[in-house]
Parts: C-alpha cells; sequence; structure tokens
C-alpha cells in the first residue's frame, strides 16, 4: 500500500508544480498578497490632516494647538479663522476632524472650571475618526493635568495612561501578518484540493484513475496529504518571512502553531475535496473555492473582531475552521500561548477536521461506486 | 450589402449593435455564472459587510481593578459600569485579570491604584488611572482606550459640575457629523457597491469574452459583416446596463435594509456609477482580449481589480497611512476616485464639485482603458 500511495503522492505533486501556470499560481500571487496586504491593509492612523479653530482669549488655547501640531499622529494641523472654513474642510474630506478651543478656554482653567474643547468628526470615516478622537482626547487631557500641575490647583482632571499589552506600540502589521499565515495556508489548501479531482474530471483522467489498482481510501489519502505539504510548505515560509523581514516577536513554541496548523489544513482540505467532488470543471471549483473563502475570511476575526458581529452570526462562525486557527497563530506569536490555551482552539479544529473529512469521503465513495 | 448611402450604413451599423445586444442579453440570461456574479455575488458580499465586518466595539468587557475604594474612587468605577460602551466587572488586584486578558476573554483592565484618592485632593498632583488593552488588536485596543479616557474625562467634569466646587477638568465635547452612531456600516456598505461593481465590470466581462475568445466564437462574430468597435459597443452596453442593475440593487438594500442614509440625488449616484463602470468595462475587455483564456482571466481581474478596490482604494484602509510608495499606487486605481464620492452621495449629500473631478478623472481612465481594449482587439484579429 504504501509504494502505491507514494507513487500517487509523487503524481499529484508533479502534476501541480509541473504546470508553470500553476505553478505561477502558487508562487506569484502568494508573495505579491504578503506584500500588499501588510504595507497596505492597515487600520492604524498616520498622517492624519486636521484644522483647529482657536478662539481662545487666553494664551492656553494656543498652548494647546502647540502640543496637537507636535504629535507626530498629524502631518498637517491647518488653522482656520471662521467656522465656515472648518465646515468646508471636513466636507470635502480635506482634514478628517477640527478641533474647536472656545473663547473662555483659558480662563475657565484658570478658574477652575471645566474648560472644553470641541471636536468635529467626519462620520463618512467614522473608524479613522474615532481613533484620531482618541489621540486628540489623550493630548487635551495631559495637557490639562500639566496645567493643573503646574498651577498648582486642584487637579480633578485624572491622567490616564495607557498600556498596551502584547504589543506596546500598536503596530498594525503585528495584527495583519500573521493573520496572512492563516490565510495563505487556507488559500493554498484550498486551492489546490479544489482543482485537484476537478482537473482530472474536465480532462478524463480520472476514470483513468479509478480503473488503476489503487482503494478508494488510497486515492483519496493521495488527493490529501500533496496539498497537506504544499501547506506546510507555505507556512514555513510565511512563518520565517513573519519573524525575519516584519519583526513580529515568535513567543510562543513553534511546535504548538505546526501542530494546530496540521489540524487546520486538514479541515481545509476536507472542504476542497468536497467542492472538489462537486464540481465538474475547474472554472466551477475555483468560483466554488471563492464562494467559501469570501464568508470564511470576513466572518474570521482576520480584518475585524468576531465580538463585534451580532451575536446570531458570532454562533455561526462557531463552524469556520479559519476563526480558530488565528487565534492560534496570533496567540503563539504574539501572546506566548501555552500547551492548554492552544489546546483549546485546537479541539474544535480537530472535529471539523473529522466532519469535513468524512463528508468528503463519502461523497468521494459515492462517485467512485 | 452596398455601403454607399451614409445614413443606410449608419442604419445598419445600429441594427447590428442592437442585434448583438439583444444576443449578448439572452446569453447572460441562459448563463448561470453571470447570474451568479452579477446577483448572488453581490447579495452575499452586501451581507457580510452589512452584518459581519463591522469596526464599532460594543460593550467591550474590562475589568476594573480598584485598589483603594473611596467615594471618588466608586463613582468612577460606576461611571464605567454605566457606560454604554464597556460590561464591566470589579476587582481588587489586577492580576484577577491578568489570565483572562491573555485569552481574549476581556478587552482591557483599568487600574484605579491605591494613590489616586489623596492624588484628587491634593494641590499640584495630577490623579493616574492605568488603562492595559490587548495589542493583539491594535484596532480595537485603540477604541478601547478613547472610550475610557471619554469616561474618565466625563465623569471629571460632570464631578467638578455636580459637587459645586472647583477643580479644573476638562472636556471634550466630539461630534460626529454625518454619521453621529459612529456606525462603520454607513461607510462599508457604500464602499462595498464599488466592488459589486469591480465584480460584475471587470471580472464577469472578462470571463464571458474570454470563453468566447477560447471557443472561438469571437472569430466566428468577427468574420461577419460587425467590425470591431460595434463588436465592444455589443458587449459593453449589456454589462454596462448589468452594472448599473447590480449597483442599483445594492443601493436599494444598502437604503432599505441596512437603512443606511441616503442624502445626495439619485442622479449623482448614477451619474458616478456609471463613471466608474467605464474603466471597469474597459479593464475587463482588455484582459479578455490579452489573455483569451477563462482561468487567466478570472485569476487577472481578480488580482488587478477585486483586490485594488478593496484594498487601495481607501474604502476600510487610509491611504494616508500607507508607505508612500504604496500611495502612489493608489492614484492608478480607480475606486480609488470612486470611494469619496460614492460615501458623500450617501452620508453628506450632493458635493457637485468633488463629484464632477471624480467624474472627470473616471471617464479619462475610461477613455485610455477602452482605447486600449479596442487596440488589443484588432490586433488579435489581424
Amino acid at each position: 500500500m504504501w509504494v502505491r500511495l507514494f507513487a500517487l503522492v509523487i503524481k499529484e505533486l508533479l502534476v501541480v508544480l509541473r504546470d508553470p501556470r500553476s505553478r505561477t499560481l502558487l508562487i506569484g500571487p502568494p508573495l505579491g498578497q504578503l506584500v500588499l496586504f501588510a504595507f497596505a491593509a492597515t487600520l492604524e492612523i498616520k498622517n492624519a490632516d486636521i484644522i483647529v479653530l482657536d478662539r481662545d482669549q487666553g494664551s492656553s488655547g494656543a498652548e494647546l494647538v502647540r502640543r496637537i501640531e507636535g504629535s507626530p499622529t498629524f502631518r498637517s494641523v491647518a488653522a482656520a479663522h471662521d467656522p465656515a472654513e472648518v465646515q468646508d474642510a471636513l466636507d470635502r474630506q480635506r482634514v478628517i476632524a477640527a478641533v474647536e478651543i472656545g473663547p473662555s478656554f483659558s480662563r475657565d482653567l484658570a478658574a477652575e472650571r471645566p474648560a472644553s474643547v470641541q471636536v468635529l468628526l467626519d462620520g463618512r470615516r467614522s473608524n479613522t475618526a474615532q481613533i484620531v478622537d482618541s489621540y486628540l482626547g489623550e493630548i487635551v487631557g495631559s495637557f490639562i493635568a500639566d496645567d493643573n500641575q503646574r498651577a498648582r490647583r486642584i487637579g480633578t482632571a485624572p491622567r490616564v495612561v495607557a498600556r498596551n499589552w502584547f504589543n506596546p506600540n500598536l503596530t498594525f502589521q503585528w495584527f495583519t501578518v500573521p493573520g496572512l499565515i492563516a490565510i495563505i495556508a487556507l488559500l493554498i489548501a484550498l486551492i489546490v484540493t479544489s482543482l485537484s479531482v476537478a482537473r482530472e474530471r474536465e480532462l478524463g483522467t480520472f476514470d483513468q484513475l479509478m480503473v488503476a489498482p489503487l482503494r478508494t481510501h488510497e486515492i483519496l489519502l493521495g488527493k490529501m496529504l500533496p496539498p497537506l505539504m504544499i501547506g506546510l510548505v507555505l507556512v514555513t515560509v510565511y512563518i520565517v518571512a513573519t519573524i525575519v523581514i516584519f519583526g513580529v516577536p515568535l513567543r510562543g513554541s513553534l511546535v504548538l502553531l505546526y501542530g494546530g496548523t496540521m489540524f487546520f489544513l486538514a479541515a481545509v482540505i476536507g472542504v476542497g475535496l468536497f467542492i472538489s467532488s462537486l464540481a465538474t470543471t475547474q472554472q466551477q471549483a475555483i468560483l466554488g473555492a471563492f464562494l467559501f473563502m469570501a464568508p470564511a475570511v470576513l466572518l474570521s476575526g482576520f480584518a475585524t473582531p468576531i465580538e463585534n458581529m451580532p451575536k446570531w452570526l458570532q454562533h455561526v462562525t462557531l463552524v469556520n475552521p479559519l476563526r480558530y486557527y488565528l487565534v492560534i497563530v496570533r496567540g503563539v506569536f504574539l501572546k506566548g500561548m501555552d500547551f492548554a490555551d492552544v489546546a483549546r482552539s485546537t479541539a474544535p479544529l480537530a472535529v471539523i477536521a473529522i466532519a469535513t473529512l468524512s463528508v468528503a469521503a463519502w461523497l468521494f465513495r459515492r462517485r467512485m461506486e | 450589402m452596398t455601403v454607399a448611402d451614409p445614413a443606410f450604413a449608419a442604419s445598419a451599423r445600429a441594427r447590428r449593435v442592437v442585434a448583438l445586444i439583444g444576443k449578448e442579453g439572452r446569453q447572460i440570461v441562459r448563463d448561470p455564472s453571470s447570474i451568479l456574479i452579477a446577483v448572488v455575488l453581490p447579495l452575499i458580499l452586501l451581507f457580510l459587510f452589512g452584518y459581519g465586518v463591522s469596526l464599532d466595539v460594543s460593550r467591550t468587557r474590562i475589568g476594573v481593578v480598584l485598589e483603594a475604594p473611596s467615594s471618588t474612587t466608586r463613582s468612577l468605577v460606576a461611571a464605567f459600569q454605566t457606560s454604554p460602551y464597556f460590561d464591566a466587572r470589579v476587582g481588587t488586584d489586577r492580576r484577577e485579570f491578568g489570565d483572562a486578558l491573555v485569552r481574549g476573554q476581556l478587552g482591557g483592565i483599568v487600574v484605579i491604584p491605591a494613590t489616586f484618592d489623596v492624588d484628587a485632593r491634593t494641590r499640584g498632583r495630577a490623579p493616574e488611572i492605568q488603562i492595559i488593552v490587548d495589542g493583539t488588536e491594535p484596532n480595537t485596543a485603540a477604541l478601547v482606550q478613547g472610550y475610557a479616557r471619554g469616561v474618565v474625562a466625563t465623569w471629571a467634569a460632570q464631578r467638578v459640575t455636580d459637587a459645586g466646587r472647583t477643580g479644573a477638568a476638562s472636556a471634550i465635547a466630539d461630534r460626529v457629523w454625518f454619521n453621529p452612531a459612529r456606525a462603520s456600516r454607513y461607510f462599508l456598505v457604500p464602499g462595498c457597491v464599488a466592488l459589486v461593481m469591480a465584480l460584475v465590470g471587470t471580472l464577469l466581462t472578462a470571463l464571458v469574452v474570454a470563453r468566447e475568445w477560447e471557443r472561438g466564437t469571437m472569430e466566428a462574430l468577427m468574420a461577419t459583416p460587425v467590425s470591431s468597435v460595434e463588436l465592444l459597443l455589443g458587449k459593453l452596453i449589456p454589462y454596462f446596463l448589468l452594472g448599473l442593475a447590480s449597483m442599483t440593487l445594492c443601493a436599494a438594500i444598502a437604503v432599505f435594509a441596512f437603512h443606511v442614509p441616503f442624502r445626495g440625488s439619485v442622479a449623482a449616484l448614477y451619474a458616478i456609477s456609471s463613471a466608474f463602470l467605464l474603466p471597469a468595462l474597459g479593464q475587463g475587455l482588455l484582459i479578455s482580449a490579452a489573455t483569451k483564456n477563462q482561468f487567466l482571466a478570472s485569476q487577472l481581474a481578480l488580482l488587478s481589480s477585486f483586490l485594488p478596490t478593496f484594498l487601495l482604494s481607501g474604502f476600510l484602509f487610509e491611504i494616508s497611512s500607507m508607505p508612500t510608495v504604496i500611495q502612489w499606487i493608489t492614484y492608478i486605481v480607480p475606486a480609488r476616485w470612486l470611494i469619496p464620492s460614492l460615501q458623500s452621495v450617501f452620508l453628506t449629500g450632493d458635493l457637485w464639485p468633488m463629484f464632477a473631478r471624480s467624474i472627470a478623472i473616471l471617464v479619462g481612465f475610461g477613455v485610455v482603458m477602452l482605447a486600449l481594449a479596442v487596440r488589443a482587439t484588432r490586433k488579435r484579429v489581424a
């Protein structure tokens, strides 16, 4: 049995790797995506443009403006002379936020009254706007706390000090790049598996495979092992790139990471075989893979947290293998997750893998016999 | 056919184009893959973006560590407990919450240290509060930090006013224009409309026309008296209409099912969308003529149209935060010029100076793409 299986695995690997088109498909887009996603997919806010309308009659307003100008978050801090200018800049998206310092700002501070600053934000980009708002709140809060200390006032304005665990500077790439390892594992295992049977059927070689002296489970294993191997190789390339090129710290154990990877790849290969046995042409297999990938990626926590989704949709994500694998990859890299925590996410992956593989095997057998 | 009479030639040309459109229309209705891309895929995407993709952090679970209870600190804890942004549990030691933060069960920990009370009563000292957030999700971490600062600032200002005593505090009054509820859905769903038009305009067109090349029916059409411009027009018009239909479907769902406000005019929406469909269709035709292969065409269309529209258009990811080189690349992504206008027509209203500029740029892209497509098609036949 091992000799036959070995021969079949070699044949499958050759089919995928010999064809220049499928070879470029395996190497080109994944690498391109790594670069593009790693650098472009950022919700971090840098180089934001804002406008300030300082109507304060004292000197504190001007000092606050200097603080804002000194923040590295903002690329340009324009000065407005009247509210109409503020409105126009916001409307045309020339700025993301406007700060308005009231006429009594200095007086209120000196009189130990609440001094207020108004921030206007562009809700067309409400996420960016809220993060800019948070930065402005930090600047204004620490300005007032400092001013209170300097003037020896009773400081009811507490100084808020934030600490970010696992990612002290909130570097966005530390979030995206480990996530991309999971995406690439999904993409490769799914495409290679879903194309394999469909290609044989399109070319008519599937019948040859059926009359070859191979048992059904041997053919099945022969279809499963190559995507597993190719997936592991690409995951390794990505892990190395994550550490070496992007400098993401690896705080946990690689053994745990690879353990989780095996179960995840098995689950995805099950889905791929399922698509493959339903599709009659490669075109359909690709469309099927795309139809599975889009919701799997968007409902996994890759880009946006699962906790933000409505409750009923959160329950749907429980069957999504990518969801658990992302927890493992990010946890092992950034949080140094231990065996118990990794096992908690690997167990559901194992269940999903058993389910998808059994369904795929059943469908496959039915087609063969 | 005699072509001596120019009026006859023109009418013959019109008849040929109409016949081609009719043929293409029947093909669209009968082909399951065009229905899949033009109707099913947009619905799935809209559904996912409407419900699944949300940047709105709501009721984050946090732990509040109260090291020394007093009336002041208790009122601050109460401020966190009553905040709509947080679901706060109270403890007395930060170690109680550390493990939960590692497991991702908590979004953050707020520490009110034992020295808080004394510092708050002493002149010239600022009491300190520590916020610990889970940095593995940077966006959520930044938002949670911002909300926590907001809770503290509001609490401080309220205390000064309530107690009737003095003590300087700050109040940041923030107002979010065009989207007071700060719902990310309001800008994600219009962005999704752009994705759908990229799918129909480029992916579907590239696939369908590549199939004609693959099967050789394109050459058969070329052998008829139809000129290549007429042939492209016969392809363009039906898919242009299909793109507008998909856009209409999505916009209607956005407004009626997801309650995204629509403050601009329908005319502006169609004007902007039509301008965007020109380069999208041109790109689809160009890809199909250049590859003549369905598989390659679909890959190229996804890579050169869907992915840039998703990543480089600014609808989800801020362009100004990207590295300079990638910022330059975004200038040649048509969707980059579409998104601000599309979001404005939904959330702000008709800003014609902005729309006119986008439309002009998009039509410019369209002319270049279509010219390239005509050239590629001619060359193939010769």
